[in-house]
C-alpha cells in the first residue's frame, strides 16, 4: 500500500483535531483523499462533490502539480508523495 | 608639445576614430554608444539609446551595461579627447572593438543628429533612490518607470499596509487606495499604515497621511468607497497594476473580473491565521498567458469554510510577509524585470517556516479569460457569494 502525506489547510483543521499533516494510504489521489475522509468525519464533503471531484473552491495538488493537469483524481501516487488541499482564502484587509 | 597632446596623438594612432554619422550607423548595427561625459553635461542632452556611464565609474559599470567584450563600443565625450582615454581604459579591461567619436557631442549636435534630454532627478531624489540608481536592473530608466507607475491597492489593511509603505518608499509615483472603513484599534496589530491616534478616522485618509510623510513625491489618491459592480471599473481604470488585499470573496471576484476585462495584472495575496498565499493573476501577461482567479476557484466556498480574519484571527506579522511579496511582484511588473508569479502560487506556512510553490494552470474553458471568451459582464457579487454559501 502506498503511503502519502496530505497537507490540511487551516480552514479544514477543525476536522482533523488541528493536525496540519496527515498520513493516508491509497494507490491514487482519490483513494488517499477517501482514506482521509474515512478517518475524519465531515471532512470529505468539504473537499469533494458527491461525484468525487474537487469542489469549485478547492484545488488538489500532487506535489506542485494541480491534479487537474494530471489524470485528475485517478492520478496514481507513489510512496512519500505530498498531496495538498488548497481552498480559496479571502482574508486580507480589515 | 604638451604631454597631453603627445599622449592624445599616441591614442589617435591606436584607437580608430569615427565621425558622429559613422557612430550613429555603428549604433544602428548593434554597437554600444558610451557617453563618458559628466552628469551635468549629459543633462544638457545626449544621443538616444546611449549608455550614459560617465568617466569616473566607467570601468566599474561597463560590464553591467555591456557584458559582451566582443561588442563594438563607440566612446563619446564632448570634443573627442576624453573618449580616447576612456577607449584605452576599456581596451585594457578586455574590450576588443573600440572606437572614439571624433568631435564628440558638440559635433554630433552641430550635424543635427538626434538628441534627447534625459529626464533629471533632483539631488534629493537622486539621494533617496541612490540604492536603486546604482543597480543596473533599475537605474535611472527603471526609477523613472517606478515614478511613472500607477498602482491601485484594494484595501488599506493587513496586506495593503506593508505593500503601500514599500511602494511609496520605492518611489511608485501614484498610489490609489480603496477602503471604505475606519481605523479600528484591533487593526493596529498588523496594519502599519495607521496609528493609535487615528483610531476612528478614515483609513484612506490615514494611509495618505502616512505615505506622504514617508515620501512627499508620491501622489496618493484615496477612494473612500466600497467597490461594487457600479464603480469598480471607474476606480480601477488607468492603473497599471492592482494589488488585491481585500478581505472578502465578493470583492475578490469583482476585482478579478475588472482586471480581466481591463487586462491589468492582479497581484493577489491572502492570509489566514498562520498561512498566506501570493500570486499574480494576469491572463494578458505578455510572456505567457496566465490564469485568472476564476480559473483557480470558479466559485467561492461556503461561509463556514471561509471565516474572515475578524472571525478566525491572523498572526499580525504574517500579512507583512505576504503584502511584501505582493509589493515585490508589483515593482517587478513596473520595471519589466524578472520572473513573475504568473501561473504560480507561493504558499507560506509561518508555523513550519515553509514556502511551497504550486502551479496554477489556466483553464482554457474559463468563462472570463478562457480561449475566445467574451467578457460575460459583471454580476451581483454579494448574491454570487451568498448563493455559493447556501
Amino acid at each position: 500500500m502506498t503511503t502519502v502525506t496530505v497537507r490540511i489547510p487551516t480552514p479544514l483543521r477543525p476536522y482533523t483535531q488541528g493536525v496540519d499533516e496527515v498520513r493516508a494510504e491509497g494507490a491514487t489521489v482519490a483513494e488517499a483523499i477517501h482514506a482521509l475522509g474515512a478517518a475524519y468525519a465531515g471532512l470529505l464533503a468539504r473537499v469533494l462533490t458527491p461525484e468525487g471531484e474537487p469542489r469549485q473552491f478547492v484545488n488538489i495538488y500532487l506535489g506542485s502539480r494541480n491534479v487537474r493537469t494530471l489524470q485528475g483524481m485517478t492520478t496514481r501516487v507513489t510512496e512519500g508523495d505530498v498531496i495538498s488541499i488548497v481552498p480559496a482564502v479571502a482574508g486580507g484587509a480589515t | 608639445m604638451k604631454a597631453k597632446e603627445r599622449r592624445l596623438a599616441e591614442l589617435r594612432a591606436a584607437i580608430p576614430e569615427v565621425t558622429p554619422r559613422e557612430a550613429l550607423a555603428l549604433q544602428a548595427q548593434g554597437a554600444a554608444l558610451i557617453d563618458v561625459r559628466e552628469t551635468d553635461e549629459i543633462a544638457q542632452g545626449s544621443p538616444p539609446g546611449g549608455h550614459r556611464l560617465g568617466r569616473g565609474f566607467l570601468e566599474l559599470k561597463i560590464e553591467d551595461a555591456v557584458p559582451d567584450f566582443e561588442r563594438p563600443l563607440v566612446m563619446m565625450c564632448n570634443s573627442g579627447a576624453r573618449s580616447l582615454f576612456a577607449a584605452e581604459d576599456l581596451r585594457r579591461l578586455g574590450y576588443t572593438r573600440l572606437f572614439s567619436m571624433a568631435g564628440g557631442y558638440t559635433r554630433w549636435k552641430n550635424e543635427g543628429l538626434p538628441v534627447e534630454v534625459p529626464p533629471r532627478f533632483d539631488p534629493l531624489a537622486r539621494e533617496r533612490y541612490s540604492r536603486h540608481l546604482m543597480m543596473p536592473e533599475v537605474g535611472e530608466a527603471g526609477q523613472l518607470r517606478l515614478i511613472a507607475g500607477k498602482v491601485l491597492l484594494v484595501g488599506a489593511g493587513g496586506l495593503g499596509s506593508p505593500a503601500a509603505m514599500y511602494l511609496a518608499a520605492a518611489g511608485v509615483g501614484t498610489l490609489g487606495i480603496v477602503d471604505h472603513d475606519l481605523v479600528d484599534r484591533s487593526n493596529l496589530q498588523r496594519q502599519i499604515l495607521h496609528t493609535d491616534a487615528r483610531v476612528g478616522t478614515s483609513k484612506v485618509a490615514s494611509a495618505k497621511q502616512t505615505l506622504e510623510a514617508l515620501n512627499p513625491a508620491v501622489k496618493v489618491t484615496p477612494f473612500e468607497v466600497r467597490l461594487s459592480s457600479a464603480n469598480a471599473e471607474d476606480v480601477l481604470r488607468g492603473f497599471d497594476v492592482v494589488v488585491d488585499g481585500s478581505d472578502n470573496f465578493p470583492t475578490r471576484y469583482l476585482v478579478n473580473d475588472v482586471c480581466v476585462k481591463l487586462g491589468v495584472p492582479n497581484v493577489h495575496g491572502s492570509v489566514y491565521r498562520f498561512e498566506g498565499q501570493a500570486t499574480v493573476f494576469w491572463p494578458r501577461y505578455p510572456k505567457r498567458r496566465g490564469p485568472c482567479y476564476r480559473c483557480l476557484y470558479p466559485e467561492p466556498p461556503p461561509a463556514d469554510l471561509a471565516p474572515s480574519c475578524a472571525d478566525a484571527g491572523v498572526l499580525g506579522v504574517l500579512p507583512g510577509v505576504i503584502g511584501l511579496l505582493q509589493a515585490v511582484e508589483t515593482v517587478k511588473i513596473l520595471l519589466g524585470i524578472g520572473e513573475l508569479l504568473v501561473g504560480r502560487l507561493i504558499c507560506y506556512d509561518a508555523l513550519r517556516a515553509r514556502f511551497t510553490e504550486l502551479e496554477l494552470p489556466r483553464d482554457p474553458r474559463c468563462r472570463y479569460c478562457g480561449n475566445g471568451a467574451a467578457f460575460p459582464g459583471y454580476v451581483d457579487y454579494e448574491q454570487f457569494c451568498a448563493r455559493a454559501a447556501a
